[in-house]
């Protein structure tokens, strides 16, 4: 930005921001700082903000309760999982229509996309059979596959924008080298892919966790990951606050911790490249 | 040069995304369109016959239809009508320069990463609780009668929560709208002497209006969408039975699947004629 800046007028937006910001972040901030007091304190009134007996103990008892890390565990199978799987699939259609583009290249991606609008809840009864009859209800196997598959379009269309950036040019001067095929994708085109895969994974990873669409209608008690836990807390659990926010902090923190790394890709992910 | 080699190998590497694709769009879909003309009830006799187009005549003739079309409008609506008005205006700050850019930016981005379930449960009890919460405290603290939100003001404070999750989504992309602005052209519009709303109104607005459309067709296509929030909030009482969540109760709770059905034809026709639009400035953009 070559326009200059007066401090007086730095000083106010740097306030207004913060404030802003502090405002937006507010709830989860409560969260976390509720998930220490205990159950007197976090109902306390008025509210007790920093200065209370800052305590661990809801931690282990959400544990001991309601074996938290079995959830824990779901949720890293299925949004790991659900990525794995997404992204074998996705990267040789991404490389196939970034790099052997043809007339209809076009079309398949828009398709693709469209299939992302599909709303769920259209499809809900066909797949809650199709689960049953194949016994796939409540079992990892069974969401990592759906997981994957609502969230495939996004996988190939961010490779796709990430793989067209790599210029053809590179591949014409290895070849002129003497590279071979095999040179070619080892040495010269996984290098400058990874980046994207990389991103491409970091945003799926978020989505397939957050996701709570599939994981509320097809998992039961077995094969739930957080999503379907903290749903649990809508019953009289979800009024002992500490509890309930300990068991929260625990549900977002990895996410919250990833999605710092994803700002960029969110952009390209989400909005299909349409703005850039 | 694409050979012919290598364009059969680009329709092998492409085969199992496009096969996976089609089998999950086609597969369940015909099955909600073949429930949808069948009087189905799972628990009540099973498959009773073929009605036509009963089902369709019957869900949008019930008396929970226009009500539930009318807390979708409303959700969606009010959701859009906030995230874009705050969206630009918090962009337009963020755009500045002050101290501790990235972290503000960090704080607002993250309701976004913020699992539905989490979301709407803490903003329900710690929140919006009449007795603990947190306005309720507030309330009384200035002498006011606390409100139950979720059952007096029910589809405002799903509004307000699922707002919450989506400003940041508006806020980041128009963010980043705004930074592709020319700033040589801002800056001779103030030494031009523009005042700062006209600049607004005639630089930085049309600037923002695809970004803004973007950010419109994408946030209704989820918006219709939105399960989670009601689920574990309201269950879709006090007036918040959106069109989805409708659906979702006439095919898993009473079972009658073939109504349910021909209520999610009409959710996924509906979707669609979003879908189009968002599609049009896609393409235009891959063809760039």
């Amino acid at each position: 930005m070559a326009r200059a800046v007066t401090p007086r007028r730095k000083a106010l937006t740097t306030l207004a921001a913060w404030a802003v910001g502090l405002l937006i972040f507010f709830p989860i901030l409560w969260t976390i700082l509720t998930s220490f007091k205990t159950e007197a304190q976090a109902i306390s009134d008025p509210p007790v903000f920093l200065f209370f007996d800052w305590t661990l103990e809801n931690y282990s008892v959400v544990q001991e309760r309601s074996d938290y890390l079995r959830f824990l565990w779901n949720s890293v199978i299925l949004a790991g999982g659900s990525t794995i799987l997404g992204i074998i699939v996705a990267v040789p259609a991404a490389w196939a229509m970034a790099f052997v583009p043809s007339h209809r290249t076009k079309d398949i991606l828009l398709w693709m996309l469209s299939t992302k609008m599909l709303p769920a809840v259209g499809v809900l009864y066909p797949m809650y059979l199709i689960f049953i009859q194949m016994g796939l209800l409540d079992t990892r196997i069974g969401l990592t596959l759906v997981l994957m598959l609502v969230n495939l379009p996004i996988i190939v269309w961010m490779l796709y924008t990430y793989f067209r950036e790599i210029p053809g040019e590179i591949l014409d001067a290895a070849r002129m080298d003497g590279a071979t095929l095999r040179d070619e994708i080892v040495h010269v085109l996984t290098p400058m892919a990874i980046p994207g895969i990389a991103s491409t994974i970091l945003l799926n990873v978020i989505l397939a966790w957050n996701e709570a669409f599939w994981t509320l209608n097809l998992t039961a008690a077995k094969a739930a990951p957080l999503t379907a836990f903290i749903a649990s807390y809508s019953s009289p659990e979800g009024l002992f606050y500490a509890k309930l926010s300990a068991a929260s902090t625990m549900a977002i923190a990895p996410i919250l911790i990833l999605g710092w790394f994803s700002q960029k890709q969110l952009v390209r992910g989400l909005t299909f490249g349409a703005v850039k | 040069m694409a050979t012919q080699h290598s364009r059969s190998a680009a329709r092998l590497m492409m085969a199992p995304a496009v096969v996976l694709l089609l089998a999950w769009m086609l597969v369940p879909l015909t099955m909600t369109l073949w429930f949808s003309f069948k009087q189905y009830l799972p628990l009540r006799g099973g498959d009773l016959g073929w009605v036509g187009f009963e089902n369709y005549v019957r869900f949008v003739t019930s008396s929970a239809f226009w009500p539930s079309v009318q807390a979708t409008l409303i959700i969606v609506g009010g959701v859009l009508a906030i995230t874009v008005v705050f969206g630009v205006l918090l962009a337009m700050l963020l755009d500045q320069p002050f101290w501790g850019q990235g972290i503000v930016r960090i704080l607002v981005i993250a309701p976004f990463f913020v699992m539905p379930t989490v979301s709407a449960l803490v903003w329900k009890n710690m929140f919006m609780d009449p007795v603990n919460g947190l306005f309720a405290h507030l309330w009384r603290a200035f002498g006011a009668d606390p409100v139950s939100w979720l059952s007096e003001a029910s589809l405002f404070s799903i509004v307000l929560i699922v707002s919450w999750q989506w400003l940041p989504f508006a806020t980041l992309i128009l963010l980043t709208a705004i930074q592709s602005l020319d700033s040589e052209q801002l800056e001779a519009a103030e030494m031009d002497g523009a005042p700062s709303l006209s600049r607004f109104w005639h630089i930085i607005l049309p600037h923002l209006s695809r970004a803004i459309t973007v950010v419109i067709l994408i946030q209704t296509i989820f918006l219709l969408s939105i399960f989670a929030e009601i689920f574990v909030t309201t269950q879709g009482s006090f007036g918040t039975r959106t069109l989805t969540y409708l659906i979702f109760q006439r095919v898993l709770e009473s079972q009658n699947v073939g109504l349910g059905s021909a209520g999610g034809v009409y959710a996924i026709i509906l979707a669609n004629i979003v879908a189009i639009f968002l599609m049009r400035i896609v393409g235009k953009n891959l063809d760039a």
